[in-house]
């Protein structure tokens, strides 16, 4: 029984993972850069719904939904202010920006909250199931996660497949300049790109937190590491990849602190990434790019 | 004839360069030093100089691997800490058995070439990758060093080493025992023997080297690889052992700034912080804004980068966010197409010299 | 004996056969043509002989010696050079040490003397700079030899990757369509410079060109290719008169 448990709680984790992995893994897709400040983001969209439940005593559905619409402006405006203006630059200079905006919310977030950490309040009040007389229990956390990651995941997939602005998104991660030729106007959808992520993390921020409730203006860095591992892992750019590679690390991480050491939970983690990466070097679903001769 | 003498000219400019780099070393070199005999140096600052060393030289390191073998490497900490605790751990294990002097070079030797070890044995398998694959990947091996340093275990006694990656106890010690790596505590009384002098000079070393290395035929084959791999290969340059020989070099100079940075702290530990991917990232942050490819930028960078948080330190809490703002406004006034055509028209060249980029490349 | 030998040559990406039952035969000395309609696989053969594609079939034999499904490095050192049609210089690099980069394989010293200075460093460092100086002056590049590669105009670039790729002194030495997006009068430069180095560095040509006049100037033997297959095969004069070639240049 203690393995299923272990199962459930890892998939859980890689539910959340996979959710902040698909920020990640867009934004990879279709403005080619590594978002280093999204970690950051579900770190502000918990404190956000934080606030609301706890200091302003709102419904946890209604703080989500608030801390999703800040979020959503929050990514946005990262990207007017600090990404557009480079997109033409090397993807380095992207990179630094990005570590340079994840400080900046870092370091807001301190100012505003202290470093002391608060104790969240879990978002599901609900006990969850319990089987073979109370042997196995799933937490109301564990499941609602999952269930919300996959709920995620379809209408995710569904907007990429069948909406215009979906099609633009796929144009746009394709080939940039000809869906320009095309007439895509790729700020836009770069932009719709970022509100999206942005909006997500606010929910991973918030799931994350009810299964680990101390936040601190450091809590999303880590975890913001470990998903974009894990969109890497689904290869990244990929919609269900980053679903993949979310559930798999976050099994292979709570199983690794269960059965070898919670110590090196994270160290194995980091391996099977590596190995997984030069068995196939652009990750599970990713597809390979050869150069041109 | 006539050619000659301009390629000597041409050859003059590389050196030249390197020449004011050691000199602006030495200049500040001797300012610290008449500050700090004087007594104008406050202990805080005193505190940073080795430390503003050590990162110099990572970063230095980082630059070889960014600026030259053309591989982003956000796993450079991780090169560092295995040079601080290898070195640490040599040091304070022959305490009082070899004099402070050889010990120290010893150590230093150890460190380094434990560091150049790791990266060799890390480059064969991650330089198959590249691009941004190949930076997660380095980051993850970063993470790794870290997290296994942090269950490690290692004591001395008359019966020899114990290792043990559980905890304290299950090294089986002799009473008398002596406890050299206690696991996420690290390493604690290392002998303080990095001094600002041989900091500078250790620096200026890495700096001979490295300049003299991708001004060689081996650095000319690296560069060629980094600007065109394919081209590279049909001029008959073996593509993998250039790339493990600059990945290697790179991995041992971080390891020197390891070396450096373990025999200046009492208590050493591997967090995220001092040795994790926000180490790494801290260093390229110095090389990027330093310059890609420009070894004294990127020792301006981390000497101006790991004071001013200091120097700011009377304004607490915003200190931190100041830093990231300026970062981000520097790489928005560096890179950024639109404030780079804006600065062309109004003739804005400055930090061109301390920041010089690769942005303004013209391809035909 | 012929220096280059090529039997059944062919290659398959995924289902597509892009290039088919290849054969070529090109004497030393010789200058030969290899010419085609887009996308009728020249650059496909190229990448073959020089080892960046792996054939699926056929052989490629270089002075005698079996080269097939070689690695690139390996194939120049055992003596074919090339040029890209897409030029692929180490533009961070000034014009002289493109060269010399040429000249990596003919000049050694080990890593260690190059970061200690060693005598050795010094002395092989004038000998590169006087040979790859020698071999600038061919194509009058040697008053650029310190421009970086990506500042020197198209025409020069185009020469200088033709220097390089002659400093690794190959027996064969490839040219992917040299005249591209040149002018009349800097084909005919170019022309003249093909023919020189053939004499000077003594060596065999095969080139793909799209330039009629450049090609029936120069080339001794043409093989054209039109999808994926030789289409005609001999003497210059001869295959531009063979009615297959021109309709398939000309179209019915």
């Amino acid at each position: 029984m203690g393995f299923l448990t272990y199962l459930i709680n890892g998939l859980s984790l890689g539910s959340v993972y996979a959710i902040i992995a698909l920020g990640y893994t867009m934004v990879y897709g279709i403005a080619k850069m590594l978002n280093f400040a999204h970690g950051d983001v579900i770190m502000i969209g918990a404190y956000l719904v934080f606030m609301c439940t706890s200091n302003a005593g709102m419904p946890a559905i209604v703080s989500i939904v608030i801390a999703m619409g800040c979020c959503t402006i929050l990514g946005m405006i990262i990207e007017k202010i600090a990404y557009a203006p480079l997109r033409k630059a090397t993807n380095l200079a992207v990179l630094i920006t990005a570590i340079g905006v994840s400080y900046f919310l870092q370091n807001m977030a301190l100012l505003i909250f202290g470093s002391n950490p608060v104790s969240f309040t879990s978002v599901i009040p609900w006990e969850g199931l319990s089987f073979a007389g109370g042997q196995l229990k799933i937490t109301g956390n564990a499941l609602i996660t999952i269930v919300v990651c996959l709920v995620i995941m379809v209408v995710l997939m569904w907007f990429v497949k069948n909406t215009k602005p979906g099609q633009a998104m796929r144009a746009v991660s394709e080939d940039r300049d000809a869906a320009v030729l095309m007439g895509i106007n790729v700020n836009a959808t770069i932009s719709l790109t970022f509100a999206i992520g942005s909006g997500l993390a606010a929910i991973a921020g918030a799931l994350l937190c009810s299964s680990y409730p101390s936040l601190t203006p450091y809590t999303g860095s880590m975890p913001g590491i470990k998903a974009f591992t894990a969109a890497v892992f689904g290869g990244i750019g990929s919609i269900p990849g980053a679903l993949i590679g979310g559930l798999l690390l976050g099994i292979i991480e709570i199983l690794a602190k269960a059965y070898i050491s919670s110590q090196l939970a994270d160290a194995i983690v980091f391996a099977v990434l590596i190995i997984v990466l030069l068995v196939k070097p652009t990750g599970i679903l990713g597809k390979q790019i050869k150069e041109k001769v | 004839m006539k050619k000659i003498n301009k390629l000597a000219l041409f050859a003059n400019k590389s050196n030249q360069r390197l020449f004011t780099t050691i000199l602006v070393i030495l200049v500040l070199y001797v300012l610290m030093t008449i500050l700090d005999g004087t007594g104008n140096l406050s202990s805080l600052m005193k505190g940073l100089l080795v430390p503003v060393c050590a990162y110099s030289l990572v970063a230095v390191g980082l630059n070889l691997c960014v600026g030259y073998l053309g591989e982003l490497s956000l796993g450079h900490a991780g090169f560092m800490c295995v040079g601080a605790f290898s070195s640490a751990f040599f040091s304070k294990a022959f305490v009082g058995i070899i004099p402070d002097v050889p010990r120290f070079i010893l150590s230093l030797l150890i460190g380094t070439a434990l560091a150049a070890l790791f990266g060799f044995l890390i480059a064969i398998p991650v330089l198959r990758l590249s691009g941004d694959y190949l930076a997660i990947v380095t980051l993850a091996f970063g993470e790794i060093i870290k997290n296994v340093i942090n269950v490690l275990y290692v004591g001395v006694d008359s019966q020899g080493l114990h290792f043990s990656m559980k905890d304290m106890m299950s090294l089986g010690m002799e009473p008398g025992g002596k406890i050299i790596i206690n696991g996420a505590q690290g390493v604690t009384g290392t002998p303080r023997q990095s001094t600002f002098t041989i900091s500078v000079v250790l620096l200026l070393l890495a700096i001979v080297i490295t300049y003299n290395f991708v001004n060689s035929r081996t650095g000319r084959a690296v560069k060629a690889i980094r600007d065109n791999q394919i081209a590279a290969e049909t001029v008959g340059l073996p593509i993998t052992k250039y790339k493990l020989i600059a990945f290697t070099l790179s991995a041992a100079i971080a390891g020197v700034g390891g070396v450096l940075y373990a025999h200046n702290i009492s208590s050493l530990t591997a967090t995220t912080n001092t040795f994790g991917y926000n180490m790494s990232i801290m260093i390229l942050v110095y090389v990027v804004l330093g310059g890609i490819g420009s070894f004294s930028g990127s020792i301006i960078a981390a000497t101006i980068l790991t004071l001013l948080p200091e120097m700011l330190r009377g304004l607490s809490n915003y200190r931190m966010l100041i830093y990231s703002v300026v970062l981000i406004m520097l790489m928005l006034f560096n890179w950024a197409p639109g404030i780079l055509k804006w600065r062309e028209a109004h003739g804005i060249k400055n930090f061109k010299s301390i920041l010089k980029s690769k942005n303004t490349k013209e391809v035909q | 004996m012929s220096l280059l030998e090529v039997t059944n040559l062919g290659i398959s990406f995924g289902g597509l056969r892009a290039v088919d039952e290849f054969n070529i035969s090109i004497d030393k000395g010789q200058l030969y043509g290899l010419i085609g309609p887009n996308g009728a696989g020249k650059t496909t053969v190229f990448n073959m002989l020089t080892g960046i594609y792996k054939p699926t079939d056929g052989k490629i034999f270089l002075d005698g010696v079996d080269i097939t499904g070689k690695r690139t490095a390996e194939i120049n050192k055992a003596g074919i050079a090339r040029t890209f049609q897409n030029i692929r210089l180490f533009g961070d690099q000034s014009v002289l040490d493109n060269v010399k980069i040429g000249l990596h394989n003919s000049f050694e010293y080990s890593t260690a003397t190059g970061i200690f200075r060693l005598p050795k460093y010094f002395a092989t460092e004038k000998k590169m700079d006087e040979r790859a100086l020698e071999i600038l002056s061919v194509f009058g590049l040697d008053k650029d030899a310190d421009v970086l590669a990506s500042n020197l105009p198209y025409g020069k670039q185009r020469q200088l990757e033709i220097a390089r790729a002659l400093a690794t002194n190959p027996k064969l030495l490839l040219l992917d369509e040299p005249a591209a997006g040149m002018n009349p009068n800097e084909t005919k430069d170019l022309m003249n410079t093909i023919a020189l180095i053939r004499k000077e560095f003594d060596v065999t040509i095969l080139l793909i060109e799209h330039d009629m006049k450049l090609v029936s100037g120069i080339c001794e033997k043409l093989t054209v290719l039109n999808f994926g297959r030789v289409l005609s095969q001999g003497e210059t004069s001869t295959v531009l008169n063979d009615p297959e070639v021109i309709k398939a240049y000309l179209g019915e």
